[in-house]
């Protein structure tokens, strides 16, 4: 009686009562013959796996982590973090070099950008594409995402004074994509968290996140950084201040893989790591103000991202952009966009990656709007690959709406 | 965050509430840890004969098709049940003869569907059955990982029909009646019609493992005309505690928002019974997890249940109990702003009916009750910071 009562299983698998809703959930199952789909691949597989390792399915890798499965389940089973679990545990391949190389975000962003105006010309040609394609098996269908000159943190750095005079602070984790690639999203929070009279900080020396390589094969490498990242958010939160972010993924990552996928305790940190967006709200809840200019209009379609899903904070991002005068708002239907990270960048991925998502991109294509909003940086790359609308994250939004 | 009303449980017991509030002006938000028992519906309203005018204009407005007829309707085995108010997808007959030549139709690959439990069951009532396979292409995909289900083959099906039904035309020989698995109309829910319009003879469709095809889709269907009139929907995210002061509730805390509260005047609990967690037991007693409301039950465990495992199970019957406006118990008092709906109720209050119409009877009862109230108020009722705020900015 007493072990009934007490015992809980890993990820809660025990709790599974077969009822099959998380298999009407799973984008990868509607699209990919070789995925045995979230029951299987999570509490069902996980029984059989618990017997004999031997029962490890290498089709695992199918999975794109989205938690969809998750979000669905009634029964509150961890299906998305079973199925991680597993590849990390039972999966002794080693990674190929091609996903050694797309894991390494913030490696291959210090390489690529003293050069990025060559790097990006590179990427951008077709032969480069067929070769990476032929050599690498990273879809030669798929645009890159283009490097920046200056970084951002090089950027914050040089504002560091201005920034240390407002009367709040926060830290900013800006992950790699801010850091070399889209550094004008980051000017965006500063921006906007100024006109609260909040100034912003780098933490102490940041790392990559580490899902790209948690996707990837690379868990121990994902620990170190966990590691580190935990470290550094505990230096700011020890100093009394928030952490924001403006990537879901990243969040999510700090937040919850880092303890149930890797078993990095972020207890000290986990409550001050927040989106910018709900900062911003809570802040305005609390009586700030933001101005905005009277001549903005904009048609804006929201997508939310799986990982924002999961971490349910959608409702921020929704209700700052509702709030801004002149925005016509519309939310987007619930839907993966396929790209998940790297996920969408292999070869091996790419159709499945496009058939997801394709009813995403009738929406938006149905709807026309002026903007796409999206929290997230790699679902930015594949809508505005796939359908041509320009994606912004609502932090950029609001920044271009202030007065 | 502020609203109104904060619906915890977003199961057809929240969601009718949700839409009717918001359709009465009211702010609502519905937090839902998971899907709910819509997934396992069969598509007949339990314990509901004609629908009322209000949930007729609810589920017209919502895009859902119903029908009702006192009858009897088909089961997945093959018998025969009592049935009325159902959704469009469902046949009701005057009685279980309804043919007298059937051909059962299934997708080779497909194990969710009881074609020879459904074909011993017709002949019992003097019907003779032919059960044929397609092989369909199409379904390769889900055939080859073995994880074939409903909703799968239904999103094929929304594409495919036309195809299905010009296979069916070249089975068909003498039969007056086609049953099919109920995998149609998912997104798309002119699909069963238009299927009964291709196929010379009654189609018939007959229920298959979960998920229920036309229960997702009714659950789609409520969720979005509940957005669509601004309600907002906090999907995946579990109430853990609720805020009193005096027996009244402030705030409820969820698993996602952690320290940032809902507020409310009202709140409604429509978290479902056992099934979906609303209820939930340990080896010495059953309870209530966000509030710890009262529910009958006998202190010996052996009375929970029935030896015949077929039979009535007594612990299906428990609920949390209420007052006669539905407001819930803790400790021997009524909680003057909270209410328990759905499923949650168990057997407490038989006269609002049992299943769907016990959720659906339950929702109109509180907002009914809830509207009174603020009518009677004379305070504003609260009104999101954000949004009035935006205004005047
Ligand atoms: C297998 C099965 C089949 C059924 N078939 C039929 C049928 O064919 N016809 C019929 O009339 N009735 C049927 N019923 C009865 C069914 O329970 C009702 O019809 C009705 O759908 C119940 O709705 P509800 O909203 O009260 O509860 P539910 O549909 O159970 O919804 C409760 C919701 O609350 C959520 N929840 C639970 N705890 C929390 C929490 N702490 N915080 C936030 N959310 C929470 C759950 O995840 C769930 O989404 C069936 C029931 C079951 C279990
Ligand atoms: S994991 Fe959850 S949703 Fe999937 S079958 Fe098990 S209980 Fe059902
Ligand atoms: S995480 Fe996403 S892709 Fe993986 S099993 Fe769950 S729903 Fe499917």
């Amino acid at each position: 009686m007493k072990l009934q009562e007490y015992t809980t299983s890993a990820h809660n698998f025990e709790e599974c009562m077969k009822c099959t809703v998380c298999t009407a959930y799973c984008p990868v199952l509607q699209v990919n013959p070789l995925y045995p789909g979230p029951k299987q691949a999570g509490p069902d597989g996980e029984r059989l796996r618990l017997k004999d390792p031997y029962f490890f399915n290498y089709a695992l890798k199918y999975c794109l982590n989205c938690k969809r499965c998750e979000v669905a389940c009634p029964s509150g089973v961890k299906v998305a973090d079973l199925i991680q679990s597993a590849r990390i545990k039972y999966d002794t391949h080693p990674p190929k070099l091609r996903d050694q190389i797309l894991a390494s975000t913030d490696f291959m962003g210090t390489l690529a950008r003293p050069f990025a105006p060559i790097v990006n010309a590179v990427t951008d040609l077709g032969i480069t594409k067929k070769v990476l394609d032929f050599s690498l098996d990273i879809d030669h269908r798929r645009t890159f995402p283009k490097y920046s000159g200056r970084s951002f943190e090089s950027w914050l750095k040089r504002r560091s004074k201005e920034q240390a005079a407002f009367p709040e602070q926060v830290a900013y984790f800006h992950g790699c994509y801010v850091n070399y690639n889209y550094p004008q999203l980051g000017k965006d929070l500063v921006k906007v968290l100024n006109a609260l009279g909040v100034g912003v900080q780098l933490l102490d020396k940041e790392k990559c996140c580490g899902i790209a390589m948690i996707a990837n094969g690379m868990a121990r490498e994902a620990a170190k950084h966990a590691q580190h990242n935990v470290e550094v958010l505990g230096k700011a939160v020890s100093r009394g201040l928030k952490v924001v972010t403006t990537s879901s993924t990243c969040t999510l990552t700090m937040r919850d893989e880092y303890p149930e996928l890797l078993k990095v305790d972020n207890s000290a940190v986990r409550d001050s790591l927040l989106m910018a967006t709900r900062f911003i709200y809570e802040k305005l809840e609390q009586g700030a103000t933001l101005k905005f200019r009277a001549d903005y209009h904009k048609k804006v379609a929201y997508h939310t991202p799986c990982h924002l899903e999961k971490l349910g904070w959608g409702v921020f991002s929704e209700r700052l952009l509702r709030m801004i005068p002149g925005v016509e708002f519309t939310m987007l239907a619930s839907n993966c966009c396929g790209m998940s990270g790297t996920y969408g960048f292999k070869k091996e991925n790419y159709e499945a990656s496009q058939a997801i998502g394709a009813p995403l991109f009738e929406q938006i294509k149905t709807l026309n709007p002026d903007v796409v909003a999206c929290d997230c940086e790699t679902c930015k790359w594949q809508i505005e690959m796939s359908t041509g609308y320009p994606v912004m994250n609502p932090i950029s939004i609001l920044a271009e709406a202030l007065e | 965050m502020k609203f109104d009303t904060v619906i915890m449980g977003g199961g057809l017991a929240g969601m009718v509430a949700g839409i009717a509030l918001q359709q009465a002006g009211k702010n609502t938000a519905i937090v839902s840890m998971g899907q709910n028992a819509l997934h396992f519906f069969s598509g007949t309203f339990e314990s509901l004969q004609a629908p009322s005018e209000r949930l007729a204009e609810l589920f017209s407005a919502a895009g859902i098709r119903v029908h009702y007829r006192k009858g009897v309707r088909l089961m997945p085995l093959g018998t025969f049940k009592e049935a009325a108010l159902s959704l469009d997808d469902i046949d009701l007959f005057p009685t279980p003869k309804f043919g007298r030549r059937v051909l059962i139709v299934n997708f080779l690959g497909y194990h969710d569907f009881f074609s020879s439990f459904l074909a011993e069951g017709l002949e019992k009532q003097g019907m003779e059955c032919r059960i044929r396979f397609l092989s369909l292409p199409e379904l390769d995909n889900a055939k080859a990982h073995g994880e074939m289900r409903s909703v799968q083959i239904a999103r094929s099906m929304d594409r495919i029909w036309e195809k299905v039904a010009q296979e069916i035309r070249l089975l068909l020989k003498d039969e007056d009646t086609v049953i099919l698995p109920q995998v149609f109309g998912l997104l798309d829910d002119t699909v069963p019609g238009r299927l009964r319009q291709a196929i010379p003879a009654r189609v018939v469709f007959a229920g298959t493992m979960p998920p229920s095809v036309p229960g997702v889709r009714t659950q789609m269907q409520l969720r979005r005309r509940y957005e669509l009139l601004g309600g907002t929907f906090l999907m995946g995210d579990q109430a853990i505690r609720a805020h009193e002061h005096d027996g009244v509730v402030h705030s409820i805390a969820t698993h996602n928002l952690d320290a940032h509260y809902l507020e409310a005047r009202n709140f409604i609990l429509a978290t479902g019974g056992l099934y979906s967690k609303g209820l939930v037991s340990n080896p010495f007693k059953i309870t209530e997890p966000i509030l710890d409301l009262d529910i009958d039950q006998p202190q010996d465990r052996n009375e929970w249940y029935n030896p015949t495992f077929a039979g009535e199970q007594p612990y299906m019957g428990y609920g949390v109990k209420t007052d006669e406006q539905l407001h819930a118990i803790k400790d021997g008092v009524a909680m003057q702003n909270v209410y328990a709906i759905g499923s949650i109720l168990g057997n407490t209050r038989p006269e609002l009916g049992s299943g769907a119409g016990l959720a659906i009877n339950s929702a109109f009862a509180v907002v009914d009750q809830i509207l009174r109230c603020t009518q009677n108020d004379n305070e504003e009722p609260a009104t999101p910071v954000i949004l009035s705020e935006a205004k005047n900015l």
